[in-house]
């Protein structure tokens, strides 16, 4: 027999089938059942009312990535005596895994990651809504101006879904950003148009321009500036 | 951002050079996984890693564009500027560091106008920084055109450099 | 082109007892007694200037005619890197330091050719003020129990049959003739080795897992991108004695069923790029590696690639992806890379020193291997002890001797009459020890204890005159520098701690500061992907812990105790001092000290950028480097 929740209030005990892969966890004290295979988040996803996990650089269309650690919770694989942290869109389920989303010590996490997160891209959206829900008011470091959080979705779906690979992340740590081969303010014809990238973006730092291409986060310069200053660069070196 | 442009002087070397750059990314035919090893050649040939020798990399090992620029960004060893004539690396390791090897950085931001990374106008120094030569019983230690110099002090880094033309 | 395809395969061995019977023949061709002059040309040693001193020996020997009595060997590094140019005149093991080429006519004449020693080119211990003659004396590789490094003297590594003559690839034969894989893994596993790379993982049950993962195709890769700044031990060993690590890799291969090898060597070490792939060439050449190895029907064969500049790539996730042709970004190892690693296939990823305690286990038993050492943590271990110490160098030492026997015994102690403040370990994952725990013993539990670790044995030595904070700004800035930028708490969290920590550096710290950087390192710990992030807190978090004065001082007093930080550092010059030799005024680069001879220099502060070339140049200690109101006015316009 086993658990089916509804909406996290109340649950009801049904028969479960023969010879699935059904894996039994614990998340937040709520015993769940969930084929094999899937990470906690996805697992969680397909379950309203269980269990809390904040996510960014998550798309149930592109495979997990891992890299804004908040969807990140405490799992117990001895019952409970001992937890640990890791990212719930990468951890796959186990038989008896014992899942806390919403403890104190996960959400000063989060809290912490959001105000890293607030200071880097102050005017975003997304961030600002879960600065208000984590309750982080001004962060404590000078603000940057970035819209892009560096979640790499645009990236993904650009190389798993489309196959075409037409922008990646350049540049390494604090310097890394989105963008063309060679900084290129017009993508190649490996860009096909498609709006994927802007359509997965959580915080619309990537958006489509006016030509059906996508306009990268940090090309804020318009056209007709980087135009004039190839033509200059043109002319001092020939 | 920046806008790349590739320098008409170092072009007309990369173009004269088609062949050898033909048979280069040829040697690394169906070795796609040693992209890096490919570009390493390629920084040792040309002293950088010219716009056009990343797109025939592209091209002939059908790796995307975007993944060459991404792996040439990533990693240190590349460079996608022409360098300087001379290359003078400071070592920056804990030990060196110690022993005062910070000084010798300022001294030539100071005295020469470059940062780590960057190349004089005149495209005689490159300054590079590396973060450990494994020679910390001689630190601070300054490599000059692959010329080792140990216990360096400002005047001795000046000395050294006085020399190259 | 037939003569030279015939020539390679007559050298190949075809059984062990073909190997034995090359090991006999080269030890037989050999005569102990014979001289040898064995001058070290580690890097460290090349950077010293060995190069000119072996140019003259071989024109010495060669203008004195002595090619068939004298033989010149050039060596891997055995330590002692402080005093090089090293040069041991064999088989009496006479020992000379600091060699200069001028001296080698003098050396040959005197030394090789009637025995007499040259007194100015001997060690004399600082502590007794005696002069050691033979290298085994010398108190520096006394103290030590080199069961790894002494190798390193014996064996030119470009020369296989060096290593062979020393019993090289008998473990190998063992192996693959006389144990089955069950037993190979259990020997390591009894043998408690715990990882050299820095995590300490027990290896054996890394092994284990990489035999019980199912999968055609495994592999196993050396990791010799020794990333610590201020460690040099891989790099040592692999110039010195590469087959050492070739023969554990195999081994390795032939316990959990791999067949490929990858050798990844970090792009700054181009000399153990160069004697690795010597080494692969020779071993091929004798079928030590390739196909059917010594004819057991074992194939493996190795590729050597270069790192690429990138700590990041030390760490082993990110080490594959490189690899594979991608970015260095590490990727979650909820399933470990013994499991799925290369390629999605298991793969046993091992530092160079761990591989080099393969063969000498596998030769003189785990038991004999688990008698070294303390109980969470067996066998001997190579330090890079380095900075404000004496004898800078590399120390093999048995786990569990004290860190003030390392710094003092071996160390011969601070330079300069200088006071001991700190020892870093464990590199940019590490932290700093203070005085008050020096007798704590070098084990990988009792250095995690105290807030630092071993790491892969980096131990820099710090004194008075070391700034902590500016250590941790230090390690900060370069793991900002190293971070891959993948995950926000790494990437976001060591940039605000960057800028925290150089406001504190420049006087522009606020008490809050300290929390926020705890905060951080909070979030770091708990939320980062990889090792790289989880532990990069640590130099912050372990200064904080010991010299939270320093901390407190830079940011209440706005004064750097040190003397280190610039902004927070007044320089002037002592008139009770000053000789008035102009030295300081011709070397300042802006024009801030004035004066004349046999009239005392001033220093005016105004002018003055503080970069401390006036306290190097002056000979007489008249330059005082101090917080504002230390000089008392001295000196000072």
């Amino acid at each position: 027999m086993a658990k089916v929740w509804i909406n996290g209030q109340s649950s009801i005990e049904v028969k479960e089938a023969e010879g699935i892969n059904a894996v039994h966890l614990t998340v937040d004290d709520k015993e769940i059942v969930v084929s094999g295979g899937q990470t906690i988040l996805e697992a969680v996803q397909r379950m309203p009312g269980i269990g809390n996990i904040p996510h960014l650089c998550y798309h149930p269309a592109v495979k997990p990535y891992g890299a804004c650690r908040i969807c990140t919770v405490e799992v117990s694989e001895d019952g409970g005596s001992r937890f640990k942290f890791v990212a719930a869109c990468l951890y796959l389920v186990k038989e008896g895994l014992v899942v806390k989303t919403n403890t104190e010590r996960v959400r000063k996490l989060r809290k912490g990651i959001i105000e890293l997160l607030l200071a880097r891209c102050p005017n975003v959206k997304r961030i600002q809504e879960l600065a208000e829900e984590y309750g982080v008011e001004k962060p404590r470091f000078v603000l940057g101006d970035q819209d892009c959080t560096l979640c790499g979705l645009c990236v993904r779906a650009c190389q798993e879904i489309i196959g075409k690979s037409a922008i990646s992340l350049v540049n390494r740590g604090i310097y890394r950003e989105v963008a063309a081969p060679f900084y290129a303010y017009e993508l190649s014809e490996d860009c096909i148009g498609c709006g994927d990238c802007a359509f997965v973006c959580p915080t619309g730092a990537i958006e489509m321009g006016p030509d059906g291409k996508p306009v990268l986060p940090k090309v804020k310069i318009p056209y007709a500036e980087i135009e004039a200053m190839m033509k200059r660069e043109e002319v001092t070196t020939s | 951002m920046e806008v790349s442009l590739d320098f008409p002087r170092v072009k007309a070397i990369v173009e004269s050079c088609t062949e050898k750059v033909d048979s280069l990314i040829d040697s690394y035919t169906d070795k796609k996984e040693q992209l890096i090893s490919l570009l390493q050649d390629v920084q040792a040939e040309f002293n950088y890693l010219p716009q056009d020798v990343l797109v025939k990399v592209s091209q002939k090992l059908d790796i995307p564009l975007s993944q060459v620029f991404s792996v040439a960004t990533f990693f240190r060893a590349f460079s996608l500027k022409p360098k300087g004539r001379h290359l003078v690396t400071i070592c920056t390791g804990t030990a060196c560091h110690v022993r005062g090897g910070q000084r010798l950085v300022d001294k030539i931001e100071r005295d020469y106008g470059i940062k780590p990374g960057e190349t004089t106008e005149d495209m005689k120094f490159t300054l590079e920084t590396v973060n450990c030569l494994g020679c910390c019983a001689l630190g601070p230690v300054a490599v000059v055109d692959g010329k080792y110099e140990s216990q360096v002090t400002p005047d001795k880094l000046e000395r050294a450099l006085r020399k190259c033309q | 082109m037939a003569e030279q395809v015939r020539k390679l395969s007559e050298k190949r061995l075809g059984n062990t007892a073909e190997l034995e019977s090359l090991r006999q023949s080269i030890l037989s061709q050999r005569d102990p007694n014979r001289t040898c002059i064995s001058i070290c040309a580690g890097t460290g040693c090349r950077a010293s200037g060995a190069e000119a001193v072996i140019d003259a020996f071989i024109d010495e020997i060669e203008r004195r005619e002595l090619q068939v009595n004298v033989e010149l060997k050039e060596t891997g590094c055995p330590g002692f890197c402080e005093r090089g140019p090293l040069v041991v005149i064999l088989p009496k093991k006479i020992f000379y330091q600091r060699v200069k080429p001028e001296d080698v006519p003098e050396i040959i004449s005197e030394t090789v050719l009637q025995g007499n020693i040259v007194e100015r080119l001997l060690y004399v211990d600082p502590a007794t003020g005696e002069k050691i003659i033979y290298e085994p004396d010398v108190p520096f590789y006394k103290k030590q129990t080199q069961n790894i490094l002494s190798a390193n003297r014996e064996i030119e590594p470009a020369k296989i049959d060096d290593y062979i003559a020393t019993g090289g690839y008998s473990a190998l034969s063992k192996t693959l003739f006389q144990m089955a894989p069950e037993e190979i893994i259990e020997e390591v596993k009894k043998s408690g080795l715990r990882g050299r790379g820095g995590g300490g993982f027990p290896t054996g049950r890394k092994w284990q897992s990489c035999y019980d993962a199912q999968s055609d195709i495994k592999y196993v890769i050396c990791n010799a991108d020794e990333g610590d700044p201020g460690a040099f031990q891989d790099r040592a060993i692999l110039e010195g004695n590469p087959h050492s690590v070739l023969e554990g890799m195999i081994i390795g291969a032939y316990a959990i069923g791999a067949n490929k090898g990858y050798i990844y060597i970090r792009n700054e070490y181009p000399l153990a790029v160069r004697h690795a792939r010597i080494a692969l060439e020779q071993a091929m050449d004798y079928g030590l590696l390739g196909k059917d190895i010594l004819g057991s029907g074992f194939d493996f064969t190795v590729r050597i690639n270069k790192g690429g500049g990138a700590f990041v790539c030390g760490e082993s996730s990110a080490l594959m992806a490189s690899l594979e042709g991608k970015i260095g970004e590490p990727r979650a190892k909820y399933v470990h890379m013994s499991e799925k690693g290369l390629w999605d296939s298991p793969s046993l990823l091992n530092n160079v020193k761990t591989w080099a305690n393969v063969p000498l286990i596998i030769n003189k038993g785990a038991g004999w291997y688990s008698q070294i050492g303390t109980a969470g943590s067996k066998g001997t271990m190579i330090f890079s002890l380095v900075g404000k110490i004496n004898n800078t160098g590399l120390v093999e030492v048995p786990m569990g001797i004290t860190l003030r026997e390392m710094i003092y015994d071996i160390g011969g102690g601070i330079p300069n009459g200088k006071k001991f403040k700190a020892v870093q370990t464990g590199g940019p994952s590490g932290g700093c020890i203070p005085e008050q725990y020096l007798d704590t013993p070098v084990d990988f539990d009792e250095l995690t204890k105290l807030g630092s670790m071993m790491g892969s044995g980096g131990m820099i030595v710090m004194d008075e005159d070391t700034c902590m904070v500016d250590i941790a700004r230090y390690f900060i800035e370069f793991l900002k520098g190293e971070s891959c930028g993948k995950c926000v708490p790494c990437r976001e969290g060591l940039n605000r701690m960057s800028e925290i920590l150089n406001k504190i550096t420049q006087g522009k710290g606020k008490r809050e500061d300290l929390n926020t950087l705890e905060d951080i390192a909070g979030i770091l710990g708990d939320g980062a992907l990889c090792a790289l992030g989880k532990t990069a807190a640590n130099p912050v978090l372990s200064t904080l812990r010991y010299f939270r004065d320093e901390y407190i001082a830079h940011i209440d007093d706005k004064r750097c105790p040190a003397g280190v930080c610039r902004e927070l550092t007044w320089y002037s010059i002592d008139p009770e001092r000053c000789e008035s030799c102009l030295r300081c005024l011709r070397a300042c680069p802006t024009g801030a000290i004035s004066g004349e001879k046999r009239k005392p220099h001033t220093l005016n502060q105004g002018m003055c950028i503080k970069c401390g070339v006036c306290y190097d140049v002056c000979k007489f200690n008249a330059v005082i480097k101090g917080g504002k109101g230390a000089t008392n006015g001295k000196g000072m316009d």
